[in-house]
């Protein structure tokens, strides 16, 4: 199962990044986790939300330009080699990643959360699920 | 089936219309030497007798008359007829320096009226059509000058003016607009707006929309006649010859007509003042053979274009010009290099990205930078950065390859570029020459 991602296209200017988080406040949007790709001129901010459509609603009427993509959430246990297991089921699916970044779980202490952009996401789910390992749903998402 | 306002006049022979720019030249010469002064000297200092010219053809005898003659006789001298028989002022925007005026007695402004009135029905305007004019209204002669022709058709004219573009839509769908006035960009952010507004042209009356006052490309025409849902035409004019309608486009989108009745167009070459070929590409140069308050001769226009003769799918017979390529005060050097905005337009719609553009040019060490911003658009992004970067690479690329030169791109934000109600401004020159 894959979840979806908030990709946001802003300037690299002072306050661009403040002025984003202005509206998802301002709208009571909850970030689940947030990173941020930059160029010297302008970034794409990758966020996860508890509302993705309140959030692309909010962001379109605030005149940002945004774009939905699909990404494999795994919970990844907080102890040494946890990460490595997982990247080790996507190479030997020949998985490749794009991009990740990780947040920390919120009720949850003993494991943080690892977002992955991989080309397929549906070969990505099976082998890690072949293997034990548990992708988010969206739905779980709101919930964390 | 194509209409015209006057066909008598817009479909006559090349031989009619060679005869009365003979007869109405020979007395426009005589007319600007005896009621004006500087022109009388102008002529004098060249050796050049009202009786030398019998002709268009000794139309290059005359000297050339320059803005620099309008701000020198500022802000009368150039009037050929008493105040009295003034009944309109206009003035330039002034964009490019000090402002001129110009003045029309009642017999101009009839005359101005039927040509904007040709090129409201060669884009197939009737007096059933309600003719919405979004230029502004007062001293610039865009809102006034469709007002009058519009009027004289007897067109239902709703006299909106420039600015507050939700009320503009509102009206568009309210009162039923069927042909829309404006400068092209405002016409694209009208269409930008009516878009985020959740409509579409399908939701407007609007057939069709005559735009000018600026230049503007085969893109832009397109990305206007879709957003909108109607046909786009040029309209060339400037303040100094009469206004809107010196050319007119009809339904062949191919070239503009020039009202050769009235005005005499010539292309030179902008360095050595020779009259050059037909298709050969150079500075349009106007003169105006019927206008009585003020009796301009051989304008130097500083618009760079081209002429076409031969017949038209429509029927008339005026000479065509071109699209300007813009104006030469518009045009840029850059590292040596001529560069019109019109060109970084065409490159920019070519590639997918909007009209929302700027263009920065500054001098950094005694070397000439380009940089042009331009909006990020929904179609446009991406969350993979190597394919916005990609995109942007690309976009060098073709600049480089129409332009000859190396420009920065810089993408930037949504609606962070000033839109515009009147003209454009397109360029920010920050070199300190």
């Amino acid at each position: 199962m894959s979840i979806k991602q908030i990709s946001v296209f802003v300037e690299n200017t002072p306050g661009a990044l403040y002025g984003l988080t202005g509206v998802l406040a301002q709208h009571q949007v909850d970030l689940r986790a947030l990173s941020l790709a930059e160029t010297s001129e302008f970034g794409i901010v990758r966020m996860i939300v508890d509302n993705v459509y309140q959030a692309t609603t909010v962001l379109k009427d605030a005149g940002y330009v945004h774009s939905l993509t699909p990404v494999v959430g795994v919970a990844i246990p907080d102890v040494p080699g946890g990460l490595n297991r997982v990247l080790q089921v996507l190479t030997d699916a020949k998985v490749n990643i794009e991009y990740m970044y990780a947040f920390l779980g919120g009720k949850s202490v003993d494991h943080a959360y690892m977002i992955f952009r991989v080309a397929d996401e549906a070969t990505a789910t099976a082998a890690l699920a072949a293997r034990g390992i548990q992708t988010l749903e969206q739905d779980a998402i709101a919930s964390l | 089936m194509e209409r015209y306002y006057q066909p008598e006049i817009e479909c006559a022979s090349r031989e009619q219309i060679r005869a009365w720019q003979d007869e109405r030249l020979v007395k426009q010469v005589r007319h600007a030497y005896d009621h004006v002064p500087y022109y009388k000297k102008l002529m004098d200092d060249k050796g050049v007798k009202p009786e030398d010219i019998q002709s268009v053809d000794d139309l290059y005898k005359l000297p050339f008359t320059y803005k620099k003659d309008l701000r020198d006789t500022y802000p009368y001298g150039l009037f050929a007829v008493p105040m009295k028989d003034v009944v309109r002022l206009h003035a330039s925007s002034g964009t490019t320096g000090k402002q001129i005026v110009v003045g029309y007695t009642r017999e101009d402004l009839d005359i101005w009226d039927d040509i904007v009135a040709r090129q409201l029905v060669a884009v197939g305007a009737t007096e059933e059509d309600k003719v919405h004019i979004s230029y502004g209204y007062g001293l610039f002669t865009g809102g006034l000058g469709l007002h009058g022709g519009a009027t004289k058709l007897g067109a239902t004219v709703i006299p909106v003016s420039s600015g507050n573009t939700q009320r503009q839509i509102t009206i568009l769908r309210d009162f039923g607009s069927t042909v829309l006035c404006c400068t092209p960009s405002y016409a694209a952010f009208i269409g930008e707006t009516l878009h985020e507004m959740g409509l579409t042209g399908k939701d407007i009356p609007l057939k069709a929309g005559i735009f000018g006052a600026e230049a503007w490309s085969e893109e832009m025409r397109k990305d206007i006649e879709e957003k909108l849902g109607i046909k786009a035409y040029d309209i060339y004019g400037l303040t100094e010859i009469m206004g809107p309608g010196v050319a007119y486009e009809c339904s062949a989108q191919q070239g503009m007509h020039v009202n050769e009745d009235h005005f005499i167009i010539e292309i030179i070459d902008p360095e050595t003042g020779e009259v050059l070929p037909e298709g050969q590409q150079g500075e349009i140069v106007f003169s105006c053979i019927t206008r009585q308050a003020f009796p301009l001769l051989r304008y130097r226009t500083r618009d760079i274009g081209v002429i076409h003769r031969g017949t038209c799918s429509c029927g008339r017979t005026f000479v065509k010009m071109s699209k300007p390529m813009g104006r030469s005060d518009d045009m840029l050097i850059i590292r040596g290099v001529n560069v019109f905005p019109s060109q970084i337009e065409t490159v920019l719609l070519n590639h997918g990205y909007s009209a929302n553009y700027q263009i920065i040019v500054d001098r950094v060490k005694s070397t000439d930078t380009l940089e042009v911003q331009v909006e990020m658009t929904p179609e446009m992004f991406t969350d993979n950065m190597g394919e916005i970067e990609r995109r942007q690479r690309e976009l060098v690329e073709g600049m480089r390859s129409l332009l000859g030169l190396a420009a920065k791109v810089k993408l930037v934000a949504p609606k962070s570029i000033v839109r515009s109600e009147g003209k454009a401004v397109r360029v920010i020159d920050k070199r300190k020459i």
